[in-house]
């Protein structure tokens, strides 16, 4: 029920038993929320809201979906500054800076109050913790928490003669089987391509996986440095250069983010990296037997954490902090975050939701629903520093230019960290 | 207006007291009377226009030489700072590059189109209603449904375009991915979209043509190809101005499709000074700076109208 019609419901009720006083003690709560991967996403979380309502007939949540994460904290942040009452939103784990900046949000430790609320703050993965945390308070709380996995076709793998319960886990196995799983037709043309690692959208999200697969970090937690232009980063660079040029088992140049789940749907390459909110889509829509696998890795595996946090606003009472805190509370609860997890593919997001029998059930049914906690071990942050935005993009655009070949891995790489080294400046 | 107001007021009073000399006085209540009701009539549109248009303007222009650290802090006076910044932001000059390539390769070719399309479905052939709903639907259809659309037709393995050229046996390009073609597939879609909009308004104005001049040139033995150059396209001239300045216009405002289609990438290959605008603001969060784009944006509107308003518009016919 929306709140316009709880409203003239109580109205309605209130007027009929001769009360005069219009308000009971409800409180109404606005939140914003995004989603990145596409699908029926926004049908889950008002399925959730609604439960929260029921349960808690004394608060009212107007949740409104806002389109991706950047889009998110534009909405919300415009309704701050306008005056419209948001007292919570889930947004991009890593706007923690840029929200702190603006002086929007208020740490979690600040609100909770009992011995139980302080236990439910630390009952979630530390991995997922790490974009949240700022100044040793937590500011964010993991909720549409992912890491980037990589699904392959094993349809595909028998056909190319490889055991489709072996998936690549190294960088040279990689580009091995990536061959193998390369077809051409009788004209030379690519009908099927080994693997696609998407390069727009958050091409420095899946740089972050290749880095961490390097043994090295983007930036450092405080987000006041940057270390683009280290030699392991390079490396990595050259190295998912190569998978285009050298190795040829992608296409070279950009690869689209938003058309590339149907890429891999309709058999046009054989191996992809995506983020886990993914899962559950393709699980409903591929027409062939499927895997899901942790990413490879160099010297080690690894993947970045990515996603969203719920953040609550410092412009709010501290009874709609209160039952801000509740909802939160709620929508992470165990069997909240194992529904969710297995509506979508996002992970529980903390051991708890493992322990459900929801989640336990479907795990054995479906194995690859574990994928992205069982990498969780080998996570490391998504890049998240000061002037966030900006620091991002010069990170973006080093990228597409070296996949594009208009520069080299090297010049892209010490151009974008001396562009960020010069944006940072003022916060070190 | 405003010009001729006196004017009219001089004429209403000479006709309703006739020869005789007003009194000053009721000269002066007319007057102020007159005026206040001329004012009463502008106000809806001009509190509008002022609330959206004027005062933003003028604060974008305050914004553009203040800067602070961010919006929680006041913000002080820099002077041209912002300026010297932009001057040397190399995404700056890319973006205003792509921005004159966008607007040279769209705005001409969408005019042409659209008075081809205009003449055909003027002509005396069969179906022309479904002919012209044909080319009309592209401008019902939002921006953000059309880039979708469109992002799956550019996509390089699944889509529409590339399967349709493996049939003849060419790999197509990777349309959106590609910093060479990134800005012209952009181009394709907006004059795809454009065109048949254009396209209406020269059918309005063909239809307002009289047939004798095509009738008296025929007697005097002219080719169609004549009739068009010395007849059509130069009554067309007001919608052409019209279009034109519309064209130019929209090459610098619309850039809903970057949202979808490439987010300006890859390497800003694509970036359009609006969309740049947009990042500044709402993903840098650096209001400031987006104010000094926000200014140059505006002296480019400002300047291309200027010139459109005093060069062009000399050499039209208005009927």
């Amino acid at each position: 029920m929306n709140k316009f019609s709880k409203c003239l419901a109580t109205a309605g009720i209130a007027s009929i038993l001769g009360i005069s006083t219009v308000a009971s003690a409800d409180t109404d709560l606005t939140m914003y929320y995004p989603v990145a991967v596409g699908g029926s996403l926004t049908k889950i979380v008002d399925g959730m809201i609604e439960d929260f309502e029921s349960k808690n007939p004394d608060i009212n949540v107007d949740a409104i979906y806002a389109g991706n994460y950047n889009d998110a904290r534009v909405k919300a942040l415009a309704a701050l500054q306008s005056g419209q009452p948001a007292q919570l939103s889930v947004m991009f784990s890593i706007d923690i800076h840029a929200l702190r900046n603006l002086d929007a949000i208020v740490a979690f430790d600040d609100v909770v109050s009992t011995d139980a609320e302080r236990k439910w703050l630390n009952s979630f993965y530390p991995a997922l913790m790490e974009n949240g945390k700022a100044d040793g308070k937590t500011w964010g709380v993991p909720f549409q928490r992912s890491t980037i996995v990589m699904y392959y076709n094993k349809d595909m793998f028998r056909a190319a003669g490889l055991d489709p319960e072996k998936p690549p886990t190294t960088w040279a196995e990689f580009a091995e089987m990536g061959k193998k799983l390369v077809k051409k037709d009788s004209s030379g043309n690519v009908e099927q391509w080994g693997a696609m690692i998407p390069s727009t959208g958050y091409p420095y999200w899946m740089f972050g996986a290749l880095t961490k697969q390097n043994s090295e970090v983007l930036m450092n937690q405080a987000g006041t440095e940057t270390y683009f232009d280290k030699p392991g980063v390079i490396e990595a660079l050259e190295y998912w250069q190569d998978l285009g040029n050298k190795h040829a088992i992608m296409p070279s140049g950009v690869i689209e983010w938003g058309t590339l789940r149907q890429n891999f749907l309709d058999g046009k390459t054989a191996i992809m990296w995506h983020s886990t909110g993914n899962l559950t889509t393709v699980k409903n829509k591929a027409s062939f037997d499927f895997g899901v696998a942790k990413l490879p890795g160099n010297t080690e595996l690894g993947s970045p954490t990515g996603g969203g946090n719920f953040y609550i606003f410092k412009k709010s009472s501290a009874e709609e902090k209160a039952a801000a805190l509740k909802l939160v509370k709620f929508m992470t609860s165990p069997e909240q975050a194992a529904h969710w997890s297995k509506a979508t593919g996002y992970m529980g997001v903390g051991p708890g939701a493992y322990e459900t029998d929801t989640l336990k059930a479907y795990v054995k049914e479906f194995p690859p629903a574990a994928v992205a906690r069982d990498q969780l071990t080998h996570a490391t942050a998504e890049l998240s520093t000061h002037e966030a935005g900006r620091v991002r993009k010069f990170l973006d655009d080093a990228i597409q230019a070296a996949l594009t070949g208009q520069m080299s891995a090297k010049e892209a790489m010490t151009d974008a960290q001396k562009q960020a080294t010069s944006t940072l400046r003022r916060y070190q | 207006m405003l010009k001729n107001r006196p004017h009219q007021h001089c004429v209403a009073t000479s006709k309703s007291l006739g020869p005789v000399q007003p009194a000053p006085i009721t000269e002066f209540i007319m007057l102020k009377h007159f005026n206040l009701k001329a004012w009463l009539l502008l106000l809806p549109a001009l509190s509008l226009l002022i609330a959206f248009t004027h005062w933003p303007t003028i604060k974008s222009f305050w914004r553009s030489v203040t800067w602070a650290r961010s919006d929680a802090a006041p913000a002080k006076f820099v002077g041209l700072e912002n300026y010297e910044i932009l001057l040397e932001d190399p995404v700056f000059w890319t973006v205003l590059e792509n921005n004159f390539w966008y607007a040279l390769g769209t705005v001409p070719t969408s005019i042409a189109l659209a008075i081809m399309m205009a003449l055909w479905v003027n002509s005396k052939i069969r179906f022309t209603g479904l002919l012209r709903l044909a080319f009309f639907t592209p401008t019902i259809l939002p921006m953000i449904t059309v880039a979708n659309i469109w992002l799956f037709f550019y996509s390089p393995n699944i889509g529409l375009f590339n399967q349709l050229l493996a049939m003849i046996g060419i790999t197509g390009p990777n349309w959106l991915g590609d910093p060479d073609i990134a800005l012209s597939s952009l181009m394709i879609m907006t004059v795809w979209k454009e065109a048949g909009f254009f396209m209406i308004f020269y059918l309005a104005a063909l239809q307002t043509l009289s047939p004798e001049l095509f009738d008296a040139a025929k007697v005097e033995g002219a080719s169609a190809w004549r009739m068009f150059r010395k007849i059509t396209f130069p009554l067309l001239m007001p919608t052409t101005l019209f279009v034109l300045i519309n064209a130019l216009l929209n090459a610098f405002k619309l850039v809903d499709h970057l949202f979808i289609l490439t987010k300006g990438g890859p390497n800003n290959a694509s970036n359009l000074l609006l969309y740049y605008i947009y990042e500044t603001a709402f993903s840098f969060l650096d209001s400031y700076y987006a104010a000094t784009l926000t200014v140059i944006m505006l002296l480019i509107l400002a300047i291309t109208a200027l010139v459109q308003m005093l060069l062009i518009d000399r050499k039209i016919h208005y009927r």
